[in-house]
């Protein structure tokens, strides 16, 4: 990890629009609680239907296209990353700073209204607890993807949003087999085995879900730094 | 002092050719790389950044491999062409990140040397956003001076400069050469070239076409044959006078022109006005047909 790598990428992620954008979302979550709270009294069970949908399908991936490749895409695209990969600092040390930051928006923006979310419309802790260990797992690993995609390709906003969209939201709900490849799955693995039983549904094992998630987010960090290894940012002449 | 060394270079995007089979050496003091735009300068300077790898070949800094080796940058500092930096960062910001990157000692006091060096702590607490395009260049300078590099490169340092900016950085980069660093800078015009590198080579079409010092460079370019469009009030007898010196390789009469193509320019220079005057024939336009920079060039490619 490198401070200055940190600062560097906190300072351009969050300063401009993006910033506006990762903050009003997390606003959202909360505004979204407040008046659900103020219109009916949810059960548990309810609770978990709209915070698994709101939260974990739809916030998280977006979060994490919005801080994993704003964290290092815009300075591919414009080439000012040479300036930063012009330093004897390794490929590694860069991905993974890069990622503390991508992380810790989400956590601030993310997963901590998820959380408030859920204890404003009256969840219990547990509850609240169990969604926001979810909401991190899927962050984390939202992050790390759309990240190493960021790296791969100069059209990862577009190909991270289709995934987002049509994987996430639609194949994994509507064909059992892609559930074991879907992210939001496995999150909901590891917040239902945390919450009481029966308040959320979840289709992949919780050994497998937590092998997938801890596997895919230091596999995606490893191969991010290879890649950054070989990244060109230069156009052709 | 560093040398890099270039050996059985090339570089190919697609089936476009950008580098071809480039070999060279580059050692302490001033080294211009000179081309015309395309020629594939960009290409090879990234390579010695390290920003590209060679298709074939290798490209290394004191015998180690400069793709894929982010030490050989305690070494090196780079100047790219594009604007593209930090800009929501201030200069002094950018500066600071670069000496703290490079983990320096002292970062601030090496951040402030380099903006110095710059001339640019006036402006240091701008953003860079704000700045010029000269100030722009001279702050990714600093940015690449932090760590005082054994070895800079700089690509196509001198674009968007004004004359005062540009005899500053002249400056620097002499002494810079001054002191044994290795200094690799890219031009496509030659006169900026000649005035500051020690050892030019030229690349064109992304072959390594001449080097050597700027006289070498300057005979090559001159003693060539040149195309001449003269107009005056007796053509023929003009043709006719100067077909029998030797300077001249042949003469064409065109419509109310004539076309010269002179072997040897420094004689024809002088052969042309005496003969003219003996003659008692009056020149009304003497004009190069060829001069492009690019002309200039590819006789240097066929020679």
């Amino acid at each position: 990890m490198n401070r200055t790598v940190i600062r560097i990428t906190a300072q351009g992620m969050l300063g401009g629009r993006r910033g506006i954008l990762v903050v009003t979302l997390g606003t959202l979550v909360l505004v979204v609680a407040v008046l659900m709270r103020s219109l009916s009294t949810l059960s548990d069970r309810e609770l978990a239907e709209f915070l698994g949908a709101v939260s974990l399908t739809m916030l998280m991936p977006l979060f994490g296209l919005i801080v994993g490749t704003g964290a290092i895409g815009p300075e591919i695209d414009d080439g000012s990353v040479i300036h930063l990969l012009s330093k004897p600092v390794s490929r590694a040390t860069i991905v993974q700073s890069k990622l503390v930051v991508a992380l810790g928006a989400t956590i601030a923006f993310a997963v901590l209204p998820t959380v408030a979310a859920a204890l404003i419309m009256g969840g219990s802790a547990g509850l609240a607890l169990a969604i926001g260990v979810g909401a991190f797992a899927a962050g984390a690993v939202y992050c790390v993807l759309f990240m190493l995609l960021a790296i791969l390709t100069r059209h990862a906003v577009i190909i991270g949003l289709a995934y987002a969209l049509i994987w996430e939201s639609l194949v994994s709900s509507l064909v059992p087999g892609a559930r074991e490849i879907s992210i939001r799955q496995w999150a909901l693995s590891v917040t239902d085995a945390m919450a009481e039983p029966g308040v959320f549904t979840s289709h992949v094992g919780l050994v497998l879900a937590v092998t997938l998630i801890v596997g895919g987010f230091v596999l995606g960090t490893w191969y991010a730094g290879e890649r950054l290894r070989v990244l060109t940012p230069v156009g052709e002449e | 002092m560093a040398t890099l060394e270039v050996s059985a270079c090339s570089r190919w995007f697609g089936n476009v050719v950008a580098v071809n089979d480039v070999t060279m050496t580059i050692g302490p003091g001033i080294t211009g790389l000179l081309g015309p735009n395309g020629a594939g300068k960009s290409t090879l300077i990234h390579m010695l950044g390290g920003f590209l790898p060679p298709s074939t070949g290798t490209v290394t800094l004191d015998g180690e491999q400069v793709w894929k080796n982010h030490n050989v940058y305690r070494t090196i500092g780079l100047v790219p062409e594009r604007e593209a930096t930090y800009d929501f960062l201030t200069g002094w910001q950018f500066a600071l990140a670069s000496a703290e990157l490079h983990g320096l000692d002292n970062p601030g006091e090496a951040a402030s040397r380099a903006l110095e060096t710059v001339a640019m702590q006036d402006a240091a607490h701008r953003k860079i956003r704000d700045y010029s395009k000269g100030m722009k260049q001279r702050v990714k300078m600093a940015s690449a001076l932090v760590h005082e590099p054994a070895v800079l490169l700089l690509d196509e340092p001198f674009n968007g400069m004004d004359p005062r900016q540009r005899l500053h950085l002249i400056d620097l980069l002499r002494k810079m050469g001054a002191n044994g660093r290795t200094v690799l800078f890219s031009s496509h015009i030659l006169e900026e070239v000649e005035q500051l590198a020690n050892r030019i080579d030229v690349l064109i079409a992304g072959r390594y076409a001449a080097s050597g010092d700027f006289r070498t460079i300057r005979r090559l370019m001159t003693d060539r044959p040149h195309r001449y469009v003269v107009r005056s009030d007796d053509n023929r007898a003009l043709a006719s006078v100067l077909i029998s010196d030797g300077s001249t390789a042949g003469v064409r009469l065109g419509d109310g022109v004539l076309h010269i193509d002179a072997s040897e320019f420094l004689r024809f220079a002088e052969v042309l006005p005496r003969v003219a005057r003996e003659a008692g024939i009056r020149l009304y336009e003497v004009s190069p047909a060829d001069e492009s920079l690019e002309s200039v060039f590819s006789y240097l490619v066929e020679k």
